[in-house]
C-alpha cells in the first residue's frame, strides 16, 4: 500500500466518486456565487462607459465568458473522452457525458449574446464572422453528440461512440476556425470587422476575467451534480452489470 | 497457402464491392439523378437571371454534391452489416483501415465520381466557362472522396440505428464544411479571376488528412458498433 | 457609483434593450440548468430507493 501522494485510484470507482462530488461541489458553488457577485458588481459600478459602444458593450461580461467556457468545456470533454477510451474507464465516460449539456448551453449564449451585441454595434442581429459562425458549428457539434448518446441503447457503445465523435469534432474545431476565416477574407466586401473589440480599460478586463472565472466554477459545479445522477440512474441500468447494491452511497452524502 | 497481402486485400474489397454494384447499377444513376435534379431546383426558385446563377453556381453545385454524398453514406455499411458480413470483415488479419479505404473507394467511384464526370455539363447549365468548369471538376475531383472519407465515420458511428440518416447528416456536415469553404471558393476564385491554386491545395491537404486519419477512426467506429 | 438614477441605471444609455435580455437570458439558463439538474437528482435517487 503506497504511503506517498494520494491513492488515485481509491476515487476510480463511481461509489466512491459520488460523495466525493458531492463535497466538492457547495465550494465551487460558493466561488462562483461569489466570483459572479463580484464580477456583476465592477462590470456595472465600476468598470467605466465605453466611449464608442456606449454602455451595449457591457453585454462581453456574459458574452466573452460563455464563449470561453463554450470551447474550453468541449476541449475538458474530449479529454475526458479520451481517457475513457485510452484507460477504459467508466467515470472518465461519465465526466464526459456530464459535461456536454453545460457546453452546449454556454455555446447557445455565446450566439445569443453575441448576437444581442452585435446589433446595436454593427447593425445587424447576425454576421457570418469567423468567430460567430464557429461557435454555431460548435453547437452543432455538442448537439451532435448530445444526440449521438441518446440514439444508442447499449451504454457502452454510447459511451464509446460519443467518445470517438468527441475527439473527432475537437480536431474538427480549430480547422473550422480557420477554414471559416479564411472564408471570410474570401468575401471581404460582405464581412463586417468585429475584430475591433473595444480598447479595454483595466476595470472592463477585470470584470470580464472574474465572471469568466465564475463561469468555471459554476461549470465545474454543475458538471459534478450532473454526473452525480448520472451515477445514480447507471446504477439502475443493467448493461453494466448490477454493481453491489450502493444504499450507503445515497445516504453518506 | 500464404496469407494475402495488405494490397491484395485491398483490391480484393475493392472488386467485390464493384462487383455488387454492378449488379444494382441503379445506384449509380441515383446519385447521378439527384445531383441534376437538385441543381436545377436552385434556378426554379432563384430565378433563371444568368448572372445571379453565375454568382450562385459554385455553392450550389458544392452543395449538392455534398448532400449526394451524405445520402449515400447510408449504403456505405449497412448493406454488409444486416447481411453478417461486415462482422467477418473485422475478423480479417489485415488493418480494418485498409479495408475500409477499400470500400470507401468503392462507395466513391459509385456515387461519387460520376458527380465528378458531370460536374462540367452542370457548371455549363450555371452559366460557367472555360476555366471555372475545370476548376469545379477539379475540386469535386479532390473534394468528393474526402467527403466520402469522412462521411464514412459518422456512418460507422451510426451504424444500425434507428433515424441513422438524420443522424448521420447532423454529426457529419460540421466535419464537411472546411471542404465545402475551399471547394467552393476555389471556384469562386476562378471566376472572379484571382487563382485557385491555394483552396485547391488546401483541398489537397484535407484529402490527405482525411485519408491519414478517417480511416483509423471508421475502424475503432466499426469495432465500437459491432462489439 | 456613475449611474445618476436607477433609471439611467435600467436604460444602460439607450442599450437597456440589448443588455438586459442578455443578461436576464444568461441569468435564466444558468439558474434553468441549476433546477433542472436538481429535479434530476431527486428523480434519479428517488426513483432508486424504491427498487
Amino acid at each position: 500500500m503506497s504511503t506517498t501522494g494520494i491513492n488515485w485510484f481509491k476515487y476510480s470507482s463511481p461509489q466512491a466518486l459520488y460523495p466525493l462530488a458531492g463535497r466538492m461541489i457547495p465550494w465551487f458553488a460558493a466561488f462562483a456565487l461569489g466570483l459572479i457577485g463580484v464580477g456583476l458588481y465592477v462590470g456595472f459600478f465600476v468598470a467605466p462607459t465605453d466611449v464608442t459602444q456606449g454602455d451595449a458593450y457591457r453585454i462581453i461580461f456574459v458574452h466573452v465568458p460563455a464563449a470561453w467556457m463554450s470551447m474550453f468545456l468541449y476541449v475538458i470533454m474530449a479529454i475526458w473522452a479520451g481517457l475513457g477510451l485510452g484507460l477504459n474507464a467508466r467515470p472518465s465516460f461519465m465526466m464526459a457525458q456530464a459535461i456536454a449539456p453545460t457546453g452546449a448551453m454556454f455555446t447557445f449564449l455565446a450566439l445569443f449574446t453575441g448576437s444581442m451585441w452585435g446589433k446595436p454595434t454593427w447593425g445587424a442581429w447576425w454576421v457570418w464572422d469567423a468567430r460567430l459562425t464557429s461557435e454555431l458549428i460548435l453547437l452543432f457539434q455538442y448537439i451532435g453528440i448530445i444526440l449521438l448518446r441518446s440514439s444508442i441503447d447499449d451504454l457502452r457503445r454510447a459511451d464509446r461512440a460519443s467518445a470517438v465523435l468527441a475527439l473527432v469534432g475537437v480536431i474538427n474545431v480549430p480547422i473550422i476556425y480557420f477554414s471559416v476565416r479564411w472564408w471570410n477574407t474570401l468575401h471581404q466586401g460582405a464581412s463586417v470587422s468585429i475584430t475591433a473589440a473595444p480598447t479595454m480599460a483595466g476595470t472592463m478586463v477585470t470584470a470580464m476575467l472574474v465572471m469568466m472565472f465564475g463561469f468555471w466554477m459554476y461549470s465545474i459545479a454543475v458538471t459534478l451534480a450532473r454526473m452525480r445522477c448520472v451515477i445514480v440512474e447507471r446504477e439502475r441500468q443493467p448493461s453494466w452489470g448490477k454493481q453491489a447494491s450502493m444504499p450507503d452511497v445515497v445516504e453518506a452524502r | 497457402m500464404s496469407q494475402p497481402s495488405m494490397s491484395e486485400a485491398l483490391r480484393g474489397v475493392v472488386r467485390r464491392d464493384l462487383l455488387l454494384a454492378m449488379r444494382h447499377r441503379s445506384d449509380v444513376a441515383m446519385s447521378v439523378f439527384f445531383v441534376v435534379i437538385v441543381a436545377s431546383l436552385f434556378p426554379l426558385g432563384v430565378g433563371p437571371e444568368p448572372a445571379v446563377l453565375r454568382v450562385i453556381a459554385s455553392g450550389v453545385l458544392w452543395v449538392t454534391a455534398l448532400l449526394a454524398c451524405l445520402l449515400s453514406l447510408g449504403r456505405l455499411f449497412t448493406a454488409d452489416y444486416l447481411d453478417g458480413v461486415l462482422e467477418q470483415t473485422l475478423l480479417i488479419p489485415q488493418p480494418l483501415a485498409v479495408l475500409v479505404v477499400g470500400k470507401v473507394f468503392s462507395h466513391w467511384v459509385i456515387s461519387g465520381l460520376p458527380v465528378v464526370l458531370l460536374s462540367p455539363l452542370l457548371g455549363l447549365q450555371f452559366g460557367l466557362s472555360g476555366d471555372s468548369l475545370w476548376v469545379l471538376t477539379l475540386s469535386l475531383l479532390l473534394g468528393t472522396p474526402t467527403l466520402s472519407m469522412i462521411g464514412a465515420v459518422g456512418a460507422a458511428l451510426t451504424l444500425g440505428l434507428r433515424g441513422s440518416g438524420l443522424l448521420v447528416a447532423l454529426l457529419v456536415l460540421p466535419l464537411f464544411i472546411p471542404v465545402l469553404i475551399f471547394g467552393a471558393g476555389a471556384v469562386t476564385n476562378s471566376l472572379a479571376g484571382i487563382g485557385s491554386e491555394a483552396n485547391l491545395s488546401l483541398l489537397g491537404a484535407c484529402f490527405l488528412f482525411s485519408f491519414a486519419f478517417a480511416p483509423w477512426a471508421t475502424a475503432v467506429a466499426l469495432r465500437i458498433a459491432l462489439e | 457609483m456613475q449611474w445618476g438614477s436607477l433609471a439611467e441605471f435600467f436604460a444602460m444609455g439607450g442599450y437597456g434593450l440589448y443588455v438586459w435580455p442578455s443578461f436576464g437570458v444568461t441569468a435564466l439558463c444558468m439558474g434553468g440548468e441549476v433546477l433542472a439538474v436538481w429535479r434530476r437528482h431527486a428523480a434519479a435517487a428517488g426513483s432508486r430507493d424504491e427498487s
